[in-house]
């Protein structure tokens, strides 16, 4: 590990570029974006300059860490704020702040005729320097300051346009939510500290070879919860969906490419101490199966374009999760599917923005339709993104959630039987729901309203959508080839070890294929060659009626938590105003009464007063007689 | 060692429970010339129980200053104020007299009780040594040496109090004093012009120089403003009549 | 028979002056037992000289006696001057700080 000078640069500029939007106020709302959008790009810059130099130096010493200052220093515990770039980091890195730069580029088109568009490019660069602070923290406390930084960034993002109180409240939903996993995350830095005396991940990993299993577990229950919150895993999924009240840019950056995986970086970063807790990583892998049909099912019945995409989000995820908690086998998976997932996704929802753009924000799937003819650049780009996800060969989500099926199948017995049958149910359900996201917005025919002109999009908005469009072809061959991804990321995940084959690749790929065509097939009859309502039909199964609920994971919540803790509050309420300001105002009438009996002695005759007079040296006297006994 | 001789004793067990009654009775009567007459009668009593205990100077001073000087005070104001004005005895404050009562007499029987409890530590020696030069010379050994400065503030006291007593009974005019010729305008301008001429002086009409008896005006009927009102309301006014000579005996009668 | 039997009289005479301030209504009455209380002083002090043998009990009582004469005469000019305009000697009328 060498030392740099130039880590903090990366996390610098774009905070720098946050704090002059915010401060120069309207006067910089001519050239804020610009800037904004400059300052992200020269943070891509250095991260590609940063690559290089460890592409020039050997496999085992590709790190660099800088110290920026001594932060903490209380007794036995010293936290320095300092940053580390190691091979993980270098991924992430890239992601954020290239999907970040286009993501920039496509807003200032689109938020051209928001006259906030300033504020937000603000936010945006907040955004980047927070999730750049949580990849390249070198230890759990300063990757905590960057993701309480990323849940901030998002709260002011999704609640960007306040005026309507629901977005408010979907801001206040997915922070709320959001603080429940960051308790675990607080939780499991307070037990690494407590038991291991160290929080930073090089002190962590050493103390965790002889660390009790009954500690290591707590902690990994505990970054899963911040996961599951952070990365909207069940149980603490429902704030996704909600979240899509932001700007289309914030959906694409924040909850399809970066921050919902800050779950999954967290876990992959800590593969120390799953691997040493098997307890830890099953629930991993529970988590990440649930969540991946969970999501996949709300998919399906989703009219929204962003809620729909939401839903996929919240689902592919879940494949990375399970990936995750396949120990060394998975984890290079995982991030491999990480990348890819942020190409095709980031695509497909800016394809979403550019579809709302021409159909005047309508979001209804049910009231798109033939809009393949009209915007035709949005139709290519979205399409290979869908073809990507869905796992089409040679797109990009043919070979990570290939491996991924595989890894699942070939962790062996009946779990890897169990996790294997449910990836490729997923893989299923992906490719129905895609489908029909595709069908119903491009190629059925049109069910429009009124005085709709759909329409290209201007050049910022699609150049963007034509880079992400190309990952999404790419990558996925560049990442498998020579196995260059799993390769690159062995420093810091360990070998992989070997393990049994279940079923031989080819097979694998087969089955996979499979899927795809029959989920696929039914879609396209379903969507494509029968009519589609232009209003949701109200007859329908029982499973639709719960996936249109989000499998009632609200309902759940409001019964369980909100309601209670309503009646709680009230109560509380209750108490304060009867106990507490009870007693506060017991005291006042106990004042004011005693004062009104006092004031009966002031008769005002000069007679009654002589009498208190006498009645005191009486008592005086009296007084005197007692002490000379 | 103090000796107290049987007629100091005799003397003590006489006054004693007399100025008690009387100071009793200064409580309890209505007409206030009446207390101020038996609060006399104590002071008195006083004087000479200071006499009997060889405090000379202090017993004539009582009487002098205390019973001629203060009480006779009491009176001239008295007579000012009102002699007639006797309150009732019905207590208007609810619950004053039965307190009053019961704090004065706790507070006097704790008293009693602290002084027979009382161990001064010391014999009672008696005023026969300090008073070998004389009372007089005594007090005015301990006056101009050790008490001196309490005398000379006691005396500019003494000097306030007369100007404060003269501050307080000046009477400011808030008006100017109508002059001669102001009186005389206004004379002519009342109602009859039977004053016109001004009110006659003190004696013009007098047939007798006793306060209680009335001038007679020309036609024989009483003056009204001859007599002071206060007699007049008190009803003290005498008739004229009964202090006529009877027919005026001209015959000589030779001295023998 | 012992001196302290005047000190004993002297503790009466206070205590019916006492009650006299506070039981009577007119001011001068007041006034009368506030010199019966002050006389009681002087007794006290008198029979303590003699007890004592100084005379400065019968020097106090002098000063005493000078005090409560200017207070007489002070004090009965007050009544004066609040009977004249008020035209009540009664203590209880001088009650305008009643509620």
């Amino acid at each position: 590990m060498t030392t740099s000078t130039s880590l903090g640069y990366l996390i610098a500029l774009p905070l720098a570029g946050s704090i002059i939007l915010l401060l120069a106020g309207r006067k910089a709302d001519k050239w804020g974006h610009l800037l904004a959008t400059a300052l992200s790009a020269s943070s891509f810059g250095l991260g590609l300059y940063q690559l290089s130099q460890m592409l020039a130096l050997e496999p085992e010493e590709r790190g660099f860490t800088q110290k920026l200052f001594s932060w903490i220093s209380v007794g036995t515990f010293n936290v320095d704020a300092g940053l580390l770039l190691d091979q993980l980091s270098i991924c992430f890195v890239l992601l954020i702040t290239g999907v970040g730069t286009l993501i920039h580029i496509y807003s200032i088109s689109y938020m051209s005729h928001d006259r906030d568009r300033r504020r937000f490019f603000a936010y945006l660069n907040l955004f980047i320097a927070a999730m750049l602070l949580l990849v390249l923290g070198d230890s759990y406390l300063n990757l905590y300051v960057g993701w309480e930084g990323v849940g901030l960034a998002s709260y002011l993002l999704i609640g960007f346009w306040n005026q309507k109180p629901a977005y408010a409240t979907a801001s206040k939903k997915a922070f709320v939510m959001n603080r429940i996993g960051d308790m675990g995350l607080s939780f499991a830095i307070m037990i690494a500290f407590a038991t291991l005396g160290t929080v930073t991940f090089a002190g962590v990993k050493e103390a965790s070879e002889s660390a009790s299993t009954a500690t290591l577990t707590g902690i990994g229950i505990m970054l899963l919860i911040a996961a599951a919150g952070k990365s909207a895993q069940f149980p603490l999924q429902a704030w996704l969906g909600d979240a899509m009240a932001g700007p289309t840019p914030v959906s694409a950056l924040i909850h399809a490419a970066t921050m919902v995986t800050a779950g999954v970086y967290l876990i992959t970063r800590s593969n120390f101490i799953f691997d040493a807790a098997p307890t830890a990583q099953l629930l991993v892998v529970i988590v990440g199966a649930v969540t991946l049909i969970f999501g996949a099912l709300i998919g399906t019945a989703k009219d929204d374009i962003k809620k729909a995409l939401a839903a996929s989000t919240m689902s592919q995820i879940g494949y990375m999760t399970l990936a995750a908690g396949l120990g060394p086998a998975g984890y290079a998976i995982a991030i491999m599917h990480l990348l890819t997932h942020g190409f095709f996704k980031a695509g497909m929802f800016l394809g979403a923005g550019s579809v709302m753009h021409g159909m005047k924000d309508q979001v209804n799937m049910r009231r798109y339709g033939a809009l393949g003819k009209f915007m035709p650049i949005t139709f290519v780009t979205f399409g290979l993104g869908y073809l990507a996800i869905i796992g089409v060969p040679p797109f990009a989500g043919f070979y990570s959630k290939d491996l991924i099926i595989e890894t699942a199948f070939n962790a062996g017995g009946v779990k890897g039987i169990l996790l294997g049958s449910m990836t490729l149910f997923g893989a299923i359900l992906t490719a129905f729901y895609m489908t029909r996201v595709m069908v119903l917005t491009f190629t059925s025919p049109e069910r429009w309203e009124e005085d709709q002109h759909p329409h290209e999009s201007p050049i910022l908005m699609w150049l963007p959508m034509v880079v992400l469009a190309i990952g999404s072809v790419t990558t996925g061959y560049l990442f498998t080839r020579g196995d260059a991804l799993v390769h690159w990321l062995e420093p810091v995940f360990g070998e992989h070890g070997e393990h049994t084959e279940l079923l031989p690749h080819k097979v694998v790929s087969a089955l996979a294929i499979t899927a795809v065509i029959i989920g696929a097939s039914i879609a396209l009859v379903k969507y494509q060659f029968t009519e589609v309502d232009a209003e949701a039909p109200t007859k329908v199964s029982i499973l639709t009626r719960l996936a249109r609920k989000d499998l009632l994971q609200d309902s759940f919540n409001e019964s369980v938590f909100m309601r209670p803790g309503q009646v709680l509050t009230r109560w509380l309420v209750k108490g304060d105003d009867n106990v507490v300001d009870g007693t506060v105002r017991l005291v006042g009438r106990t004042a004011l009464g005693a004062g009104a009996e006092l004031r009966r002695t002031q008769t005002g005759f000069a007679r009654s007063y002589s009498a208190l007079i006498l009645i005191g040296a009486l008592v005086l006297i009296a007084g005197i007689w007692v002490i000379t006994q | 060692m103090l000796e107290i001789q049987t007629p100091e004793a005799v003397m003590f067990w006489v006054l004693a429970p007399l100025s008690g009654i009387a100071a009793l009775g200064m409580l309890l009567v209505k007409k206030a010339v009446h207390s101020a007459l038996l609060l006399a009668w104590v002071m008195v009593t006083l004087a000479i129980f200071y006499i009997a205990q060889d405090a000379l100077f202090l017993g004539i001073v009582q009487i002098v200053v205390y019973t001629g000087a203060v009480m006779m005070l009491f009176l001239f104001i008295l007579m000012l104020v009102g002699v007639d004005a006797s309150d009732s005895l019905t207590e208007t404050i609810a619950g004053l007299r039965p307190i009053a009562i019961t704090a004065a007499v706790g507070f006097g029987g704790l008293f009693v009780a602290l002084i027979s409890r009382a161990a001064l530590g010391r014999e009672a020696v008696g005023l026969q040594a300090a008073n070998a030069n004389g009372n007089v010379q005594g007090l005015a050994q301990k006056l101009f040496s050790t008490y001196v400065w309490p005398f000379e503030v006691v005396s500019a006291l003494l000097i306030t109090a007369a100007l404060g007593a003269m501050v307080l009974a000046h009477h400011q005019r808030s008006v100017a004093r109508p002059t001669q010729r102001q009186q005389s305008i206004a004379r002519f301008r009342s109602g009859s012009l039977a004053g016109a001429a001004g009110l006659p002086s003190p004696g013009v009409f007098a047939r007798h120089n006793a306060v209680d008896v009335p001038a007679l005006l020309p036609d024989g009927s009483a003056a009204p403003t001859s007599i002071s009102a206060t007699l007049k309301a008190r009803g003290d006014m005498l008739e004229s009549r009964s202090f006529e000579l009877g027919e005026v005996d001209n015959t000589v009668t030779e001295e023998k | 028979m012992n001196p302290y039997n005047y000190l004993y009289l002297a503790a009466l005479l206070f205590t019916i002056g006492a009650v006299g301030v506070v039981v009577r209504r007119n001011a001068i009455v007041v006034f009368m037992c506030i010199e019966l209380m002050l006389n009681a002083a002087n007794l006290t002090l008198v029979t303590f000289s003699r007890i004592n043998g100084t005379l400065d009990g019968q020097v106090v009582a002098f000063f005493t006696m000078v005090v409560a004469a200017c207070e007489v005469v002070v004090g009965l000019a007050i009544i004066v001057t609040i009977y004249r305009s008020r035209r009540s000697a009664s203590v209880d009328d001088a009650s305008l700080l009643k509620r």
